[in-house]
């Protein structure tokens, strides 16, 4: 029998097995591929859509896909999008009413959902999902999430590497994954011996790992994935001092850093819809239009827009310093009051995909000087 | 440090309700009064028997107007009438527009009631100050109700209400009752006037100074426009009352009503869930910046 904590080695070879073991059980079973130059998650059918030989070279505003000189499936950090849109996805419909005699008809759209196998979840996206668990539980718990979030299967993989926008040694988030998934994978590339050390997280991963009758993992194959983990956390391409955020973004409200960010935000909403955590969201009517039927739809939204505080015939933040004081006050300060933890898992997306790389690595540390000029804390290795 | 407001109530906490806190009742509209040329008091029945859930005064809904949208709007009520719900709505954007164009037999939706109301039993025993701005005062005539009906467990009671001009003055019937009682002192101003109009002419806070109430034992209850509400606050500290006694209710732009879709935020707060209603204590600093 196999049991929570377990470890097994799963070859090169077995990851089709693995995936067979999914499909048989009703999973469909989405994973990073390479999609528009960008590894984006998606349903794979078979172990030769994933990404082998592929990793990923970011930087603040820069992503490129790059060849690597082995065939490892998992060999790249996070890309544009997260497991967010398939648990909160960007475009949902709510409910569905139709005109009667006696007025109109509600028919809930959200009572069932589908089962997914998440396979290539990184310790800081299981973060995330933590996060968003306590967004979307409560008294008013979303039924859509919930029952998205509670038949996913979680794979995840350890990262082998750290990319160079990477934070989550900062907000102690990873890069090890130690709770919160089903089963997780370490790619174990020395030599010509491409395998995996398979570690049993949960019960539903117990019974998988067993169905594929697995060798139990030698301790060299433990040693050498607890120290790929220690590599990676030394390799942090970036760094965030969190223990006076709360203070320190909410006590500089008047910054005049604000202004100087705001001269290079865009107020694009890139980072918001790229981030893991962000949740906001607004609804949308959709009407027949004969007057019949009607849909409602809720769709992400944006701090950054300027109808997002929309009151009456104005909005509350109408300037982009506003804006963005908002997101990165809410992220890492009032998002402790909110929920108890940040609302920042480390996973350096924010930075990679701002089209005018603003870093907030960068930024923090210039809130607390309270200088204009930028410090070093937050700068990339060269 | 003053206690939170009054206790929100599930909106699903009927049995046989919608599961998904995003799905609306409808509701019969019986009756449209109009209030000021742009605004209209509209009362309503659920269709099929459902029963009402009650709420608590400074609580709100969210109002849906059939194939055009919702907005969240406070219950003007009496919260001791059940079986039906009573809503003051402006005509400022599109779904609203449509909500004061709703006529008798009409059906929209509901769902709530949601957020925190004035915390009436914190001001047991005390003086009663309530300051409303314009459309302010629909969220406070619940409260008026409920301290009416319970007159004796409050000491002095004083209402201050200032509107825009005379034509904008709500419950302008109802509003002539109160002031023709002798234990409520109902004060009335407007901004501007023509010569028809008798009464003071001034900001509400001009009515403040020469408000009857012991600062030392007083509660204030405040809603209108943000900057009336700062003011105001100012007004009720200079006259000696703390800020822990001062409550004020706000308003942002809100979706789901369950702190969840993130428009409502002022600060750490959720207006929907934490508020509407909050002790000025805990947001006059961020009252004070702009833009947040």
């Amino acid at each position: 029998m196999s049991a929570e904590g377990d470890r097994y080695v799963l070859s090169r070879k077995d990851v089709s097995r693995l995936l067979e073991q999914l499909h048989q059980r009703g999973y469909t079973v989405l994973a990073p591929r390479v999609h528009e130059a960008a590894l984006v998650y998606g349903e794979i059918r078979s172990v030769e859509e994933l990404p082998s030989g592929w990793t990923d070279r970011q930087e603040g505003g820069t992503y490129r896909l790059e060849r690597r000189s082995d065939d490892a499936l998992f060999g790249y950090n996070v890309g544009p999008d997260s497991w967010k849109k398939y648990l909160f996805p960007a475009h949902e419909k709510l409910w569905t009413a139709r005109r009667t005699a006696e007025g109109f008809e509600v028919e809930e759209s959200r009572k069932t959902g589908p089962r997914y196998a998440f396979l290539g979840v990184r310790a800081c996206e299981i973060a995330a999902m933590h996060i968003q668990d306590r967004v979307f539980g409560g008294p008013y718990a979303d039924p859509g999430y919930q029952a998205r979030r509670t038949g996913a299967l979680i794979i995840a993989v350890q990262c082998g590497q750290a990319g160079n926008t990477c934070f989550c040694v900062s907000m102690k988030t990873g890069p090890r994954v130690t709770q919160g998934f089903d089963l997780s994978l370490t790619e174990l590339l020395d030599g010509n011996d491409h395998r995996f050390l398979l570690e049993v997280g949960s019960e539903r991963g117990a019974e998988i790992a067993e169905s594929l009758h697995l060798p139990v993992a030698p301790p060299k194959d433990v040693r050498a994935a607890g120290e790929l983990l220690d590599r990676t956390a030394a390799a942090m391409g970036r760094t965030l001092r969190t223990d006076d955020l709360h203070e320190l973004l909410l006590g500089s409200p008047e910054h005049p850093h604000w202004e100087e960010i705001a001269q290079r935000c865009l107020s694009c909403t890139n980072c918001t819809l790229a981030c893991p955590t962000c949740f906001c969201s607004t609804t949308e009517e959709v009407p027949e239009l004969d007057g019949t039927k009607v849909e409602r739809w809720r769709r992400w939204d944006s701090c950054f827009t300027l109808g997002f505080t929309q009151l009456g015939k104005s909005s509350v933040r109408r300037s982009g310093a506003s804006r963005y004081r908002q997101w990165l006050t809410h992220k890492l300060a009032s998002w402790q009051d909110q929920f108890g933890s940040s609302g920042c898992v480390g996973c350096g997306r924010c930075i990679t995909w701002c089209p005018v790389g603003i870093d907030l690595t960068v930024e923090v540390p210039v809130l607390r000087t309270g200088a204009r000029s930028k410090s070093s804390e937050g700068t990339a290795k060269p | 440090m003053a206690s939170e407001g009054a206790s929100p109530v599930p909106a699903s906490s009927g049995t046989g309700g919608p599961k998904d806190p995003y799905v609306p009742v409808p509701y019969r509209v019986v009756e449209n009064s109009s209030e000021t040329p742009d605004t209209v008091t509209l009362t309503l029945h659920p269709v099929g028997g459902t029963r009402v859930p009650s709420f608590l005064p400074g609580q709100f809904n969210m109002f849906y107007a059939f194939g055009i949208g919702e907005a969240a709007i406070s219950m003007s009520g009496d919260p001791h009438v059940v079986g039906r719900l009573v809503h003051t709505v402006r005509a400022v954007g599109k779904v609203t527009t449509a909500l004061t164009r709703l006529r008798p037999g009409d059906v929209a939706g509901i769902r709530g009631p949601y957020g925190h109301g004035w915390p009436l039993e914190v001001a047991r025993g005390r003086d009663v100050v309530i300051v409303a701005g314009g459309l302010g005062l629909a969220p406070l005539r619940p409260l008026v109700y409920q301290i009416l009906r319970n007159r004796d467990h409050f000491g002095r009671v004083e209402i201050v209400y200032g509107a825009r001009t005379p034509s904008d003055l709500l419950y302008y019937g109802e509003i002539q009752e109160w002031r023709k009682r002798s234990d409520l002192r109902f004060q009335v101003t407007v901004d501007s006037a023509d010569r028809s109009w008798y009464g003071d002419v001034g900001v509400v806070t001009s009515r403040l100074p020469d408000a009857r109430f012991d600062p030392s034992r007083a509660i204030a209850f405040v809603c209108g426009p943000e900057i009336m509400m700062k003011f105001t606050a100012q007004a009720l500290e200079a006259r000696g009352l703390s800020d822990e006694a001062i409550w004020l209710s706000m308003e942002r732009n809100m979706k789901c009503a369950f702190a969840q879709c993130g428009h409502c935020q002022f600060g750490p707060h959720f207006i929907c869930r934490d508020g509407p209603v909050l002790p000025y204590t805990r947001i006059r600093r961020l009252m004070a910046l702009r833009e947040v």
